[in-house]
């Protein structure tokens, strides 16, 4: 710069003069501008086309749910218990969730219902309520999450599912306890072996000390306090134990299948 | 006079011309049009997550401008877009603390520089000469952002898993509050974004910068 500075014409604009002079040199910083220009709108052309509706982005983003899967599994620590809390802090009213209205929801009949147990167990016999209630119970008072970002925080008491996949001999190498409900669509969803056996999963007969009213999913439901409410079915019917990945209401539809929090 | 007719002479000539400082490095403008595809596809996504459960009755985004079409659609969109903008985010931190790059251009950040520059900027006066060296505003909104972008980030983790980084959660003040953090990051970034990008168009040369360094 000191030398142009010196050749200034007293009178002429500094500025004018140097543009003057670079437009007379060769441009190459134009040339270059386009070549990136063209990679940039490459790119722009790539996000910019209709990618999630075309059948390769799905199978892609499944994939991935797929690898989430197993970085959750990974990231499980079998150990870590779900945060309780005080009975105060229970949501009242304890809000109804399902792919239904309340009054399309399952009404079983307690007394002729039947806990069918499946798969890799020793003992295949079917249960009823009353002897299920007799079994060791425990309460606890942990957060509901939906995957829709909505929280509650309930009451639940019931037996926890590793005493009773003990109780039954099940294989607890195998890898899911696969649960099937009695609404209309047959809901069903898998559980992952870890998670069954973690301390807080649980056969829930009882909310908030009362028995488990048709809106929470009398008779029983599974309430699993390290998933998500999905992963929590109602109005379960049965239970089998089994290394086949049978699929599940929702995570049929995409959403992810080991849901953990 | 003669050295002034003789050195334009010599232009006449196509010399060639004295490479340009270089302004943006490559790793930076690499790393930066990353996070940007990777910011929108998750601010669409999760604008569509937030619809599903809307923390605010008044606030609804409309589906013309968010990813995923439904609930289970977003999801997908956004625990995929999380990695890249995780990978993408961490070698820019890396990066940006390993070569100094933080350092020279963000710090340090004065009160007095910010209002100065503020005040320049808002009555037009802040010149935009040296692109290499960033003022005060820039600094701060720069510095800033990153910080929010750290924030968003670990909220983000702390409503995806309250039970396994639960003191992360309750860091955050519990699950609720750290939804409503998440969220507040959301609005923060898209304030700068729209700042940023207007800016960028009226200083058509950083936008260059940003592409081809220079």
């Amino acid at each position: 710069m000191g030398r142009l500075r010196s050749l200034l014409i007293p009178g002429v604009d500094k500025k004018l003069l140097v543009r003057d002079a670079v437009k007379v040199m060769p441009d190459l910083a134009r040339r270059r501008f386009i070549a990136g220009g063209a990679s940039l709108g490459a790119l722009t052309l790539l996000t910019g086309c209709n990618v999630s509706d075309s059948f390769s982005a799905e199978d892609m983003l499944k994939k991935i749910s797929k690898f989430n899967d197993a970085v959750q599994a990974a990231i499980f620590n079998p150990n870590a218990l779900a945060p309780e809390f005080s009975e105060s802090a229970i949501t009242k009213p304890f809000p109804f969730n399902a792919y239904y209205d309340l009054d399309d929801a399952p009404t079983v009949d307690g007394k002729a219902w039947k806990f069918e147990v499946r798969g890799l167990v020793d003992n295949k016999k079917s249960w009823t309520l009353e002897e299920l209630y007799k079994l060791p119970q425990v309460k606890q008072v942990t957060r509901h999450i939906c995957v829709e970002g909505w929280s509650a925080i309930g009451s639940w008491t019931g037996t926890p599912l590793r005493d009773f996949l003990k109780l039954v001999g099940a294989d607890t190498r195998a890898k899911y306890c696969w649960f099937q409900c009695a609404d209309s669509e047959g809901y069903n969803s898998p559980l992952d072996m870890e998670t069954a056996l973690h301390p807080q999963t649980q056969m829930t007969f009882k909310f908030a000390d009362e028995i488990l009213p048709r809106a929470y999913g009398y008779p029983m439901k599974i309430r699993v306090p390290t998933k998500l409410g999905f992963k929590n079915p109602k109005y379960v019917i049965s239970m089998e134990v089994t290394n086949e990945y049978k699929g599940g209401y929702w995570e049929d539809q995409g959403y992810n299948s080991f849901s953990g929090s | 006079m003669s050295s002034l007719m003789s050195s334009l002479a010599a232009s006449d000539e196509r010399a060639v011309p004295t490479p340009a400082k270089v302004i943006q490095p490559a790793w930076v403008r690499t790393v930066h049009w990353i996070n940007a595809v990777a910011m929108i596809l998750m601010i669409m996504s999760g604008w569509q997550i937030y619809n599903a459960s809307p923390l605010f009755g008044f606030l609804k985004f409309s589906k013309s401008i968010t990813l995923g079409d439904w609930l289970g659609g977003a999801l997908l969109w956004h625990f995929a877009a999380m990695w890249l903008l995780m990978v993408n985010g961490l070698v820019y931190l890396a990066l940006g603390i390993a070569t100094g790059r933080f350092r020279n251009k963000l710090l340090p950040i004065t009160p007095s520089g910010v209002i100065s520059d503020a005040r320049a900027a808002l009555t037009g006066h802040l010149s935009h000469d040296d692109l290499t060296r960033y003022n005060y505003v820039q600094k701060l909104l720069y510095a800033g952002i990153i910080v929010v972008g750290v924030v968003i980030v670990l909220s983000g983790l702390s409503i995806w898993k309250p039970v396994q980084l639960q003191w992360l959660t309750a860091l955050f003040g519990g699950y609720d509050v750290a939804r409503f953090v998440h969220f507040f990051c959301m609005a923060a970034i898209v304030a700068f974004l729209v700042v940023h990008v207007a800016l960028a168009v009226l200083v058509p040369k950083s936008l260059r910068a940003m592409i081809i360094g220079r």
